[in-house]
């Protein structure tokens, strides 16, 4: 018996950790839903509080929902940019606002940017959150950052002052974060291409491009 | 207590080192497989490390070989508690293998990305752990097992 005992606990303990991998791995599996046909930018409820950017009748759109204190976020960011020359008028990209409580300054930082959109400069504010990121989000007072870029971008600076602390910016970052809830989001960058979740491991270049093309020749259109 | 019971103690308490090693390597590989390492909100948030190209050899996340090396050692410790007298020199092997990684693995970390993951840290210091139970063994053959 002896003899057998170490390959009997050697297989015991390979058995476990087989299982509690299964087991860790099923949980921590995002469920994320697709965009609800009452929900998708065509119906009403989903468009108005939207950012789009692109050509409005592209066959592909691309949807995000993004904290801008969170530096994946920055690198697709960066990414995202490629992409838009890259399809072009075959792209359309959705911004929806997603803060997370565990960053100190992207509440804030999401009330600039809709503060911003309510000057119309919404992707503005968005090119240049990203793009400093890592200077605003280690600020003490991340607001006064947000202030001077709103200066560079030709905001009306008591306006965006006011609005940033104004209902309507709130509003509209809470209905987003409710919004991304609702699907079941909790983690960032998280993508929708035509409705559709982008699973979380292929949120990497060529997965992407390879979702959209996927998009592309369902919906060969211009 | 005689050099024999001693040796038999090592390999006990690096078996149960291993098992935290492994512990922490299946959690990480399960990040990595489900992709959670490669944003925001989720745990650990490890991002800089682990959603790095050095987190990924041929794609395959760095944390699946760490799982492998721990269970190898896991199982080379047990045998050699039963007295097997090769296990010895494969769990030695072994986990020189991992020092030689968890020292390249801390210098990316350091001077390459500038950022740790406490995750990665824990299995470093698992590895430290079990690279000295190595060498606090005492020199010398192991009965072997009949």
């Amino acid at each position: 018996m002896k003899r057998y005992l170490p390959f009997v606990i050697v297989a015991v303990v390979a058995l476990a950790t087989i299982g509690s991998g299964a087991m860790l791995y099923r949980a921590k599996r995002p469920h994320i839903s697709s965009i609800p046909e009452d929900k998708t930018l065509s119906a009403k409820s989903g468009a108005e509080s939207a950012h789009i950017r692109g050509n409005p009748d592209a066959p592909v759109t691309l949807e995000e929902y993004g904290d801008f204190q969170c530096p994946p976020c920055g690198m697709f960011a960066a990414f995202l940019g490629q992409l838009e020359k890259e399809y072009d008028s075959r792209l359309r990209v959705v911004f929806r606002n997603f803060p997370l409580k565990a960053h100190e300054h992207a509440r804030e930082a999401a009330l600039a940017a809709e503060a911003a959109g309510l000057q119309g400069r919404f992707w503005e504010m968005h090119d240049v959150l990203y793009r400093e990121q890592e200077a605003w989000s280690k600020a003490p007072n991340a607001c006064e950052l947000f202030e001077s870029y709103g200066g560079t971008i030709g905001l009306d600076l008591d306006k965006f002052r006011k609005d940033m602390d104004g209902q309507e910016a709130k509003a509209r970052v809470d209905s987003d974060h409710q919004r991304g809830e609702s699907l079941g989001i909790q983690t960032t960058p998280t993508l929708f291409i035509n409705n559709q979740p982008v699973d979380q491991k292929d949120r990497n270049p060529a997965g992407i491009r390879a979702e959209i093309n996927a998009a592309l020749e369902k919906k060969p259109q211009t | 207590m005689t050099v024999s019971r001693f040796r038999t103690i090592i390999y006990i308490v690096a078996a149960i080192v291993s098992l935290a090693g492994l512990a922490d390597a299946t959690y990480l590989t399960v990040q990595a497989l489900t992709g959670e390492t490669l944003g925001c909100g989720g745990s650990p948030d490890c991002f800089k490390v682990l959603g790095s190209s050095y987190a990924r050899v041929a794609g395959i996340p760095v944390a699946s070989f760490g799982l492998l090396a721990y269970f190898s050692v896991f199982t080379f410790a047990t045998f050699a508690v039963f007295g097997y007298a090769r296990a010895r020199i494969f769990l030695i092997l072994t986990i020189g293998a991992m020092f030689l990684g968890t020292l390249w693995l801390l210098y990316v970390q350091a001077f390459l990305l500038h950022a740790y993951c406490r995750y990665c840290l824990f299995s470093a210091a698992t590895t430290f752990l079990l690279a000295g139970l190595v060498i606090a063994l005492p020199p010398g053959r192991d009965r072997s097992v009949s």
